[in-house]
């Protein structure tokens, strides 16, 4: 304290006061670099970051459309859309992947495949801070258990969106075919144009086969958009403006839901495929091949079990056997060899041969049999179709030569793809010697036209070929392109089936004898389907086949009885009826069936007798509702023209 | 004397009567009316800054409210106690923060790698260094008060041993902003205590020299990487370069007129990070723009310069070199928090005084100006 009190008081506020100036000053210069860092920032930056600031919070947001739905002819939806609850994790918000990850697991569990998926998805090229979905279909226990505890868990959420539901499942399978999310091939594609990839930019599935690929153009819809504010979690607050998506068409299909439906009832236990067509129109009733799967497993992603067991099972599910399996057509294209020999003037109705058991050609040593071994005696054409005599054919096969006959047939659909809009159709095989000699390099000897006569060799048809025969025979050579497109939207779909000629017979006389050839085949006591009498509701024509296994893949996984089982022949029917006018055309492959008559003749029939059960029913509505207006009123729901209510099919065939 | 009667009268110009009078009502309870008013009108804009950064969220607003009220109450408390008292508290204060910054390294919690808390049974959980912002400039400018001014270079260096033993121990924690603000309240002291031109020259080279060295040998590499995000903030504007992308954007996207209040989109759509407490500045430029930045500088520079006024005025040594330091302590944190928001310095866990969100930097703040206040109208020789 002494020291203090000899100390210059004056001097050292002195002293003070200065360096207080000097820290004043130092002060004041430091405030206004920070004003002049404010001005810098906010006067002579200020439009950078008033459209950064912009850019922050208003996002342009593309809307996925939703997909147009599907209704059979009736109005029964085959496609819809549901919602269903993703969870969605934003990997840039979450505090710990791996600890989000493990509280998950522990709160609703997700499966090893998840994950990975996860990880796949992670690993793509997408936007900072957009979801990335772990796990799809919550159920409303786990959205719950989420939600509660969306506090713990950053970056979490859960999101709805709708997807796709095929609510008849496996019975449409092949011909619907089904949506799924869309992979990085699929994305390229749409890449490839500007105006394709604006329209998908919110879309996350995608037509992958079936009438949802066909059409997926029209299923689609287009984008729309929303001008949104979000914070900066990308969390929606406020929608400024919005352009709608413009929806997906809906389409109607010529499908029968319920033919559909018998079709895979009648098929159960069995492989093999039904086709029906309208005749009057093409529009076809119902495309179903056995085995199938569930489309619905292929939506959001089918497990790799799942997957694994549907593609090895020897049954092969995928595989649509109605549009896509080949097979011999055997005995079923003998109406049409017949119809081809009459024209081309090679046999009459009132020629006839007598049948050994066997045939032979000239300076052949070889024997060609028929399927009965004691022939068929003194045979004509009508009991050739009757009774499905080989030598007939092979007779008449050789005296009108390959050269003539594959043109005739042609005319059918054979060995070309007739459909206009069935995606997987192939064109199956019609020989000649052209085809022989690029496909085989090798002449066509006469032996190939000896067999071609009875539908085997290298001749191959798809049923969905020989349905749109048989129809084409029924329709009487007037052609009507298969179809699945009934109408989109409220239009009904007109199908233009261009330059293809209708058959003119040179006697179309040809055509009833024919029908009554076939027709007898079931009501003759000696027709190859005699034992559909027992259930004939109906007047229908057909034709049995039985199209020989011509070898099999030999895999030693097969045990000897399936192997057995599999070497069997496979059993045809193609029909029409009713057989004045017939309305439907049918084509039934059993594959391994063995006996037409017994398994796929009353298939076949079954499919006819419930299509014109149906007819006449519908047909007796029309009635009763043009007598009493009152009951008309009850008859909605009906999206477009229901096509058994509103109009008959020649209305159709007439707007066509 | 005469000389210090002639500053007072220049303090209270008569012709504000009632002023006056009023003044001297509040400098019976030692308290300076103008800093008073300064201090409140600081303290309602702060809460009007935070009802919106926060989200108007009237609970936060009044929970800051209170903080005020505390603080204040402490204020007057604390502009009681005489310089003597605070003289003499000064080095026990200075050792019993030393201990408990010693014990945060040993038994402190805390979190992100960094410890800076300490629990201690029967108080609660507090940050010593806190406590040390004030004690340090106390304990210094009782050291040099003690002797003669400007000081000796022992002295000098006696001080400046000081100062580094709370600054290292803080440095450990580590807390790199906290350990600087505090070493440089100290230093501020000595500024104050008149040391030369040339040794305060001689020393900020020594420094510069010294930053290469502090970059391989002391800082952390979170600190390093802040030092990066400073630089060139675009180059990681997710992760560490966010904060002040968002920051810049809402200051910039303020403009001269602001978007007006609780309209500021950046902060209300918590793109800005921390926008109540550290980041409040940049809501204030979002929705008042430039003017009201400005507003709140001038209000800050008042009250910077009101303190070196009422420092100047002090009756005693310890009080002025005190009082120098604890303003323009003060006037760093502001400068700071606003450099580091606005982009020009790099981001260091300061906030903005009294417009902040936070209780202990309230109390303390406002501790200091009790202080402040107890130094200017206590009259001692």
């Amino acid at each position: 304290m002494w020291e203090q009190s000899f100390r210059d008081k004056g001097y050292e506020r002195r002293l003070f006061r200065n360096r207080a100036v000097v820290a004043a000053l130092i002060v004041l210069i430091a405030l206004s670099m920070l004003v002049w860092r404010m001005f810098y920032l906010q006067v002579l930056s200020h439009e950078k970051y008033r459209d950064l600031s912009e850019n922050n919070r208003i996002q342009l947001r593309p809307v996925a459309p939703n997909r147009g739905l599907i209704y059979d002819r009736n109005g029964v939806l085959l496609a819809e859309n549901i919602p269903s609850y993703s969870l969605t994790i934003v990997p840039e918000r979450a505090a710990d992947l791996d600890e989000t990850l493990a509280f998950l697991q522990d709160l609703i569990g997700f499966s090893e495949r998840d994950l990975e998926q996860f990880e796949k998805r992670l690993s793509y090229r997408r936007r900072p801070y957009d979801p990335v979905v772990l796990r799809y279909r919550l159920s409303e226990k786990e959205i719950a258990d989420v939600l509660v505890n969306r506090y713990y868990l950053p970056g979490i959420d859960v999101e709805a969106q709708l997807v796709r539901h095929y609510p008849l499942g496996d019975a449409f399978a092949h011909v619907l075919g089904y949506v799924g999310r869309i992979n990085q091939k699929d994305q390229e594609k749409l890449d490839e144009e500007d105006d394709v990839k604006r329209r998908y930019s919110a879309t996350q599935y995608i037509g992958k086969t079936g009438v949802e690929r066909r059409y997926e153009e029209l299923l689609h819809g287009n984008v729309g958009y929303e001008k949104v504010e979000t914070n900066a979690r990308g969390r929606l607050l406020r929608t400024i403006e919005r352009v709608d998506p413009e929806p997906g068409k809906d389409l109607t299909l010529h499908l029968d839901s319920r033919l559909q439906l018998l079709a895979a009832e009648l098929m159960k236990e069995k492989r093999g495929a039904i086709v029906a067509i309208e005749v009057k129109t093409g529009g076809i009733l119902s495309l179903y091949s056995n085995p199938t799967f569930d489309p619905n497993k292929f939506v959001t992603g089918i497990s790799f079990s799942d997957y694994s067991q549907l593609r090895d099972n020897i049954d092969e599910p995928f595989l649509d056997r109605a549009t896509r399996g080949q097979y011999p057509p055997a005995s079923t294209l003998k109406p049409f060899i017949g119809l081809a020999a009459l024209d081309i003037g090679t046999t009459t109705w009132n020629a006839r041969i007598s049948d050994p058991g066997w045939f032979q050609l000239d300076n052949d040593e070889r024997f060609y049999r028929d399927w009965k071994r004691t022939g068929h005696g003194i045979v004509d054409l009508n009991k050739a179709i009757i009774e499905s005599c080989d030598t007939y054919f092979y007779d008449v096969a050789v005296r009108t030569g390959v050269d003539r006959l594959t043109p005739f047939l042609s005319q059918f659909g054979f060995g070309r793809d007739m459909t206009v809009d069935v995606i997987s159709a192939v064109p199956g095989i019609l020989p000649d010697r052209d085809w022989k000699h690029d496909r085989l390099r090798s002449n066509w000897y006469p032996g190939d036209t000896v067999n071609l006569g009875i539908g085997q060799g290298y001749m191959n048809v798809t049923p969905l070929q020989l349905a749109t025969a048989t129809a084409t025979l029924a329709n009487k050579g007037v052609w009507q392109v298969p179809r699945l497109l009934a109408a989109e939207g409220d239009v009904e779909e007109v199908i233009e089936h261009g330059d293809i000629p209708d058959i003119q017979l040179k006697d179309p006389q040809n055509w009833d004898r024919m029908f009554n050839s076939l027709e007898q085949v079931i009501l003759s006591p000696t027709g190859t389907a005699r034992i559909l009498q027992q259930t004939l509701d109906f007047p229908i024509a057909g034709k049995t086949g039985t199209a020989q296994k011509v070898g099999i893949k030999q895999n030693e996984k097969y045990d000897s009885a399936a192997l057995r089982e599999r070497l069997r022949d496979h059993a045809w029917f193609m029909g029409f009826g009713p057989t004045e006018n017939p309305e439907v055309a049918v084509a039934v492959i059993v594959e391994n069936g063995e006996s037409s008559g017994r398994t796929a003749a009353p298939i076949a029939q079954a499919m006819i007798n419930a299509y014109l059960h149906m007819r006449e029913d519908s047909l007796k509505q029309e009635l009763l509702k043009q007598n009493s207006p009152v009951l008309s009123e009850d008859n909605e729901g009906k999206p477009v023209n229901g096509l058994f209510t509103n109009s008959t099919p020649r209305d159709i065939n007439d707007n066509g | 004397m005469a000389n210090v009667d002639f500053q007072r009268t220049v303090s209270t110009p008569s012709h504000h009567y009632s002023f006056e009078r009023s003044g001297k009502f509040f400098a019976r309870f030692h308290v300076d009316l103008t800093l008073l008013m300064l201090l409140t009108l600081l303290a309602v804009t702060g809460l009007l800054i935070l009802f919106s950064g926060s989200g108007q969220e009237i609970g936060m607003v009044k929970r800051q409210a209170i903080h005020f009220g505390i603080g204040l109450l402490l204020m007057i408390g604390a502009a009681q106690i005489t310089p003597r008292q605070y003289q003499f508290l000064a080095p026990w204060g200075y050792i019993v923060g030393v201990i408990l910054l010693a014990g945060v390294l040993f038994f402190g919690v805390g979190a992100k790698g960094a410890q800076r808390w300490l629990e201690l049974p029967g108080l609660p959980r507090f940050q010593p260094s806190e406590l040390v912002k004030l004690t340090l400039p106390l304990t210094v400018a009782w050291f040099m008060s003690k002797h003669s001014v400007p000081p000796r270079f022992s002295n000098l260096l006696k001080a400046l041993i000081i100062i580094f033993i709370p600054t290292l121990l803080i440095l450990k924690q580590p807390d790199l902003g906290t350990s600087i603000l505090i070493s440089a309240s100290g230093i501020l002291v000595l500024f104050f205590a008149g040391v030369s031109w040339t040794l305060i020259t001689s020393m900020i080279t020594l420094l510069a020299a010294c930053a290469p060295a502090m970059w391989f040998f002391v800082m952390h590499d979170y600190q390093k990487q802040r030092v990066l995000t400073f630089l060139n903030p675009e180059s990681d504007p997710l992760g560490s370069g966010w904060n002040i992308i968002q920051s810049k954007t809402a200051i910039g996207s303020g403009g001269v007129h602001g978007k007006g209040y609780l309209m500021g989109s950046q902060s209300h759509l918590e793109f800005l990070p921390e926008s109540h407490t550290d980041f409040i500045i940049a809501v204030l430029a979002e929705e008042t723009g430039l003017l009201g930045v400005c507003m709140l500088l001038i209000l800050y520079t008042l009250i910077i310069m009101r303190c070196l006024y009422m420092a100047a005025n002090c009756s005693t040594l310890f009080g002025r070199l005190l009082s120098g330091s604890i303003a323009i302590t003060f006037f760093i944190y502001v400068f700071v928090n606003i450099g580091m928001v606005s982009g020009i310095l790099p981001i260091v866990g300061v906030p903005l005084p009294m417009i902040s969100y936070g209780g202990t930097s309230v109390v303390s703040l406002f501790l200091a100006f009790g202080i402040l206040m107890s130094m200017y109208t206590h009259r001692e020789n």
